[in-house]
This record gives structure tokens, sequence and C-alpha cells, in this order.
């Protein structure tokens, strides 16, 4: 449920950057969510279309871009990729992998008009 | 620029005279898609990643591109630090306390309150869904407890901490726990202002809950394996548990204890005396100048 509060959040940003900027229209919304950020995509998308109604960003599209993870290991200071926090270092096997990317969540580009 | 679709009439130049362009005026005006090399709308939204190129071309459509790199949950994290420079300033140790419902969050409250009462004075904000309940339970104690009913939303936010904060008059050196929703999942991504997050798992619930909630056992900065009293009547495998936690924060501190009978509430009540007592000697430094 709480993909609710950020498609409110991701309005709301929206909408205040549409008072600076002077646009009336967004056409296209670009995210960047990394892989091991706390959202459900899938969510997020049914929540922003009941959240955008009546607003600048009411025929808008959403465009997710994936960001993949990324950890640096504590015990042989590799970097490898990760799909979950409790992955074990590809190198050594120890868990001790410290998150580098992949827990971004933000708005990266609008098209609007 | 036309006033009717913006498509740079009078704009273009080139060696000083003006460029023609397509647009008449009286022919009804259609903006161009963005996208409109891909003409399978139905499948666009699954093909993450393809749009950012900017396809839209100048000229044809007033469209354009705004970059504005906003964290998704900026304004939460303006008032989660608004709150943390609060805590700070008045040498507040702010605890958020996270766990799925029936952990015994509210059980383990009520015995810490009791035991620490005498060295800090203390607060609490409770949050649930519906009822004043577990206030009233804290209440009881005799320390100020402020409810927050989410309604239907499933965790607490910094905006509602902040102004649960102008409500409560806060002692300065003082604990405040705040007790989250009962939920495993969405407290994790939401920043309150604390100093720490502190999970709590019961031994009722499974081993394997750090694998299969991993991002609040990743987010917490203490575990508190409760209700450890209940272990002879249970087939849970402490160090399983515990082994579980580590993949998923290597190095988390765990504190075993049972809120109901006391055993590990003293090692749990010197962790906050002792991290409480650091934030205070801060905020007395900042006061002096030091």
């Amino acid at each position: 449920m709480h993909e609710l509060s950020l498609a409110e959040s991701l309005l709301q940003v929206i909408e205040d950057v549409a008072r600076e900027q002077q646009f009336s229209r967004v056409k296209t919304v670009w995210l960047e969510i990394g892989k091991l950020a706390c959202v459900e995509q899938e969510s997020l998308r049914f929540f922003f279309d009941a959240v955008k109604a009546d607003s600048v960003a009411q025929k808008a599209k959403l465009e997710i871009i994936g960001i993949a993870g990324k950890a640096r290991c504590e015990n042989c200071h590799q970097n490898c990729g990760i799909e979950t926090y409790y992955t074990a270092c590809p190198y050594c096997g120890q868990y001790a992998l410290k998150v580098t990317q992949g827990e971004e969540m933000r708005i990266k580009e609008l098209e609007v008009e | 620029m036309c006033t009717t679709c913006g498509c740079g009439v009078g704009q273009t130049h080139i060696n000083g005279k003006p460029v023609q362009t397509q647009h008449r005026a009286d022919q009804p005006v259609r903006f161009r898609a963005a996208e409109s090399h891909d003409t399978h709308r139905d499948t666009e939204t699954m093909h993450f990643g393809t749009g950012i190129a900017g396809a839209h071309a100048p000229g044809m459509s007033q469209a354009r591109m705004v970059k504005i790199e906003r964290d998704i949950l900026g304004a939460n994290n303006r008032w989660a630090e608004q709150n943390r420079r609060y805590f700070l300033a008045h040498g507040i140790f702010a605890l958020n306390l996270v766990s799925s419902p029936g952990s015994g969050k509210t059980t383990l409250l009520v015995n810490t309150i009791e035991r620490m009462r005498d060295q800090f004075p203390i607060a609490v904000i409770e949050g649930d869904q519906q009822t004043d309940r577990d206030a009233a339970r804290i209440r009881a104690t005799g320390v100020p407890a402020l409810q927050i009913n989410t309604g239907k939303g499933c965790h607490l936010d910094a905006l509602m901490i902040g102004r649960a904060l102008q409500q409560l008059s806060l002692q300065d050196n003082s604990l405040l726990f705040i007790e989250n929703v009962g939920n495993l999942v969405c407290p994790s991504g939401f920043d309150l202002g604390e100093a720490h997050k502190v999970a709590i798992l019961s031994v009722t619930e499974g081993e394997d809950k750090p694998l299969k909630y991993p991002d609040m056992f990743h987010a917490a900065d203490l575990m508190l394996l409760n209700k450890c009293d209940l272990l002879p009547h249970l087939n849970f495998d402490t160090d399983l548990a515990i082994g579980y936690a580590h993949r998923v924060h290597p190095g988390l501190p765990v504190i075993q204890l049972s809120a109901t009978q006391g055993d590990g509430m003293q090692a749990w009540c010197d962790w906050i005396a002792a991290n409480g007592r650091r934030v205070a000697a801060n905020e007395n430094s900042m006061e002096t100048g030091c």
C-alpha cells in the first residue's frame, strides 16, 4: 500500500515543478527505480493512474528505468551485482555485501507541454 | 512562436531569413507523440528504460524535456531531516520500532518504560490504522503518549511525526519511542528522523522472517528477538534466525529478550541508555560550542 504514498509524492513533485516551470500538461514521466528500492513497479503504476486524474499529469505515461543492484564485499573487497539483500558474495561466499547502487527512487525527467 | 501549437513559426531563421514551417493555421493541429516510432502502445509499458532519448522533433510540438532529478521521497526526507535537527538540538534520542503485528512492541515498550523512567524523561508516539488502545496502554504507565491513526495508511511518515512533535511537548534529553504501524514492509522506506530503526522479531513468527522481509531487517540498526521465554515450547532455531538476519544485514546487533519475563531486558535498556546519553552529550556540546 505504500506505493499509494509514493504515487502521491510523485504527483506532488510534478505539480510543484509545473508551477515553477510553467507547464500545463505532462506527457511522460521517467523514473529511475533501483532493483533494491522498496517499491513494486506495477503497484506504483496502478496507484499513479489513480492519483493523476484531474491533474497536470492526467494523461502522463510512466516510463520506469530499472537501476541494477551493485554491492562491494567488505570481506574480499570485490564489486558485484546483486538482486536481493540476502545475497552472498559470488567471489568469497561471505554474507558481507554493502550495497553501492540499486536503492534509488527518483524522477529523472519529464516531457511536458 | 505560434500560439496555436507552439510550432515555432517566425522563430527559426537561416541566414537571417525566417524559415517557413509546415503548420498552416487552417489545419487542425495534432501533437506528434514523443514515442511515435513505436506504434505498439499496449506493449510499450513493458519496455522499461527505452524512453529518455527524447524522440520528439523540435518544431513539431511544444513538448519539452524537463530534467528534474528529484527523489520521489524527497518531501518525506526533508521533513525527516527537520525532525532529526529538532531531536539533535534538544538531545532527544528517538527510536523507530518496527515489526509485524503481534511481535509484542507495546508490551516491550510498557516494560521498558517501567525500567527506564527514573533515568530519562520518556514519551511515546503510537502508530496504528485505528483505535487508541496502544496509546491508552502507554498512558496507563503515566508517560505521555500520542496516537496517530493512519486510517488506510500502512506506515508512519515524517510529516505525521513532525505534526505529532508540535503537539507533544518533549523534554530536553528525553527518550522518544515511535511505535510504527505493525507491518514488516512499508515502514522500512520512510525515514522519520529517528536515530535508529529497531526491528522486533518474536520467536513465534518463524526463523526466515529476515529473508522473507529483507528490506526491514536491512534498514534496522538493532534487532530484538522477543518472547524468548517461549523457546522451550517451540521449534525455533535462534542461531538460524540470527544467521538469516546477518545475511540481509551483516553485523546487525541482536538482543534476545522476553518483554514479559524480563530476561534480556537489561541489555536492551543498557543499549538505550548508552546511545541516549551520547545523543544528550552531543546536544550539550552544541550548546557550549565545543
